[in-house]
């Protein structure tokens, strides 16, 4: 017995104990999709809000239709339409060389998850930072620090504590909707699921199911608050918000 | 909230009471027919959202015959035994194939199809060798919680298997180039070949059945304890093999012989 039937056949579980080790992979597999795509999407959603805070006039319209166009459609639109739609062109892709991108399900799974939460998130760091008192970014002209400095010293470190809550919640966000990589053929955790119920039309194991993704968001939690803890540690008071701003 | 309570202590036990009838009825007036409605030509929705397909036209056949009245009810294929067991209708006939997994959960009719399997690929494909051996490494497709799902996982192990929704995504996915193969019922692939798949794919070969996995051929599934309509249906079903009338709605939408 390999250690992944080892939970099935602890609890008398023959269902879990046969398909414990898909479901292990497939908990894998959405841990290494949410983790890609919610970097990434932090990544892409940084620069969209400062462009829509900083930026030229026709750049900042550009990416309010962008955060507009894929907060406002169902994620499962997108991913059909990366997956199938964009899928269809193929010879065009093979002649740029990124067929192997679209041809792979966890890419364009990747890809759809990225994009999706990008658009999220750059609404919550655009609100976190367009929450600072102006005074403060005044007040670091005045200093004379460079616009880099001014970012990574006053404005990143406040915005962060303000952020983070959302961050969170979009975060445990992702975890449950990445339940449609399925639908594309992915054996996620959910995918895993699915296959296991097909075989054994025994139900109780989406109820498993369950219990994995709400032990993946309450440690997520839990982490959090660690995070949350440290960002504050200058703070005598715990309520971040206030002492933020 | 004491009169509340009454009120709803004696509606639990009207609902149970009538569960209980209904349970003890014997004498079947309507019936209500689940289906996929996406696998052509057996059944589908067309466009007007309207079921068509030899299933169909078969079960309507089927429900003059016994003189009840039929109502369809159309759903996804993965779920379509626990939606019959929650009792949302009471029989499927969506080209199920009697296996003995399925038959752990409900009960099935006499056989009314007996369809062979096909592979199908890319037309550039010249090898007609699909082996598991020949086909290491390379990507196969065929819908999810299928006979042909289960096949492909116990002898194709070297090979990429990835299961979709409905087989309509398969064969997409075919003439998208992401997969090598696909595996499904002869006569559904033939509906995709003969129409969107006509430029794209071609049949490469047929897969032997193997009694273990695929069952005795196609059947409808009932809830175990529905024993006097399974009993009901198996008579039509019998008598419109002999009688000719399978026969008349076969040559409507096959070429071939599909029992």
């Amino acid at each position: 017995m390999t250690w992944c039937e080892a939970p099935g056949y602890w609890l008398g579980h023959e269902v879990l104990q046969n398909y414990g080790c898909r479901i292990a992979s497939g908990l894998l597999v959405t841990i290494e999709l949410v983790a890609l795509s919610t970097t990434l999407g932090c990544a892409i959603a940084l620069c969209i809000a400062l462009i829509r805070l900083k930026g030229p006039a026709w750049a900042r319209g550009a990416m309010a239709a962008y955060t507009t166009f894929f907060r406002g459609t169902p994620l499962l639109c997108q991913l059909f339409l990366i997956y199938y739609g964009l899928g269809s062109f193929r010879p065009f892709w093979q002649s740029v060389d990124l067929w192997w991108f679209f041809r792979e399900p966890f890419y364009c799974a990747l890809l759809a998850f990225t994009i999706n939460t990008a658009a999220y998130q750059a609404e919550i760091f655009r609100g976190a930072i367009a929450s600072l008192p102006r005074g403060q970014i005044e007040a670091a002209k005045a200093l004379g620090l460079s616009r880099f400095q001014l970012l990574r010293l006053v404005v990143m470190p406040q915005a962060l504590i303000v952020a983070l809550r959302p961050l969170g919640n979009e975060l445990i966000t992702t975890i449950k909707v990445s339940a449609i990589a399925s639908l594309v053929t992915l054996f996620d955790l959910m995918g895993a699921t699915k296959l296991a119920f097909a075989r054994s039309f025994d139900l109780s194991i989406y109820l498993y199911a369950a219990a994995i993704y709400l032990a993946l968001v309450e440690i997520i939690r839990r982490v959090l608050a660690l995070i949350e803890a440290h960002l504050t540690r200058h703070s005598a008071t715990d309520n971040p918000h206030a002492r933020a701003l | 909230m004491r009169t509340f309570f009454r009120l709803a202590v004696i509606a639990t036990g009207v609902a149970v009471g009538a569960i209980g009838a209904h349970a003890q009825q014997k004498e079947w007036k309507e019936i209500r027919i689940g289906t996929e409605g996406a696998y052509p030509p057996f059944n589908n929705l067309n466009a007007r959202k309207e079921l068509e397909g030899f299933e169909i036209d078969y079960m309507n056949a089927l429900c003059d015959k016994m003189k009840v009245k039929c109502t369809w009810v159309v759903q996804d294929w993965d779920g379509i035994i626990p939606a019959l067991l929650a009792g949302k209708y009471d029989v499927i006939v969506a080209g199920m194939n009697a296996t003995d997994e399925r038959k752990k959960r409900v009960d099935f009719t006499t056989v009314y199809t007996r369809t062979p399997i096909a592979v199908i690929a890319a037309k550039s494909v010249a090898s007609a060798d699909f082996s598991p051996a020949a086909l290491k490494g390379k990507a196969i497709g065929t819908q999810g919680s299928t006979i042909h799902a289960n096949y492909l996982e116990k002898y194709y192990k070297d090979s990429t298997i990835r299961l979709y929704p409905t087989q309509e995504e398969a064969n997409l996915d075919l003439e998208n180039g992401r997969l090598d193969y696909v595996v499904a019922d002869k006569m559904s692939l033939d509906d995709f070949l003969n129409n969107k798949g006509k430029d794209c794919c071609k049949e490469v070969g047929l897969i032997e059945r193997d009694p273990a996995i695929h069952g005795p051929g196609t059947a409808m599934a009932v809830r175990k304890e529905d024993t006097a309509l399974r009993d009901m249906i198996s008579k039509a079903i019998e008598e419109s093999l002999k009688d000719g009338s399978f026969e008349k709605v076969r040559v409507k939408w096959f070429k071939f012989a599909i029992m």
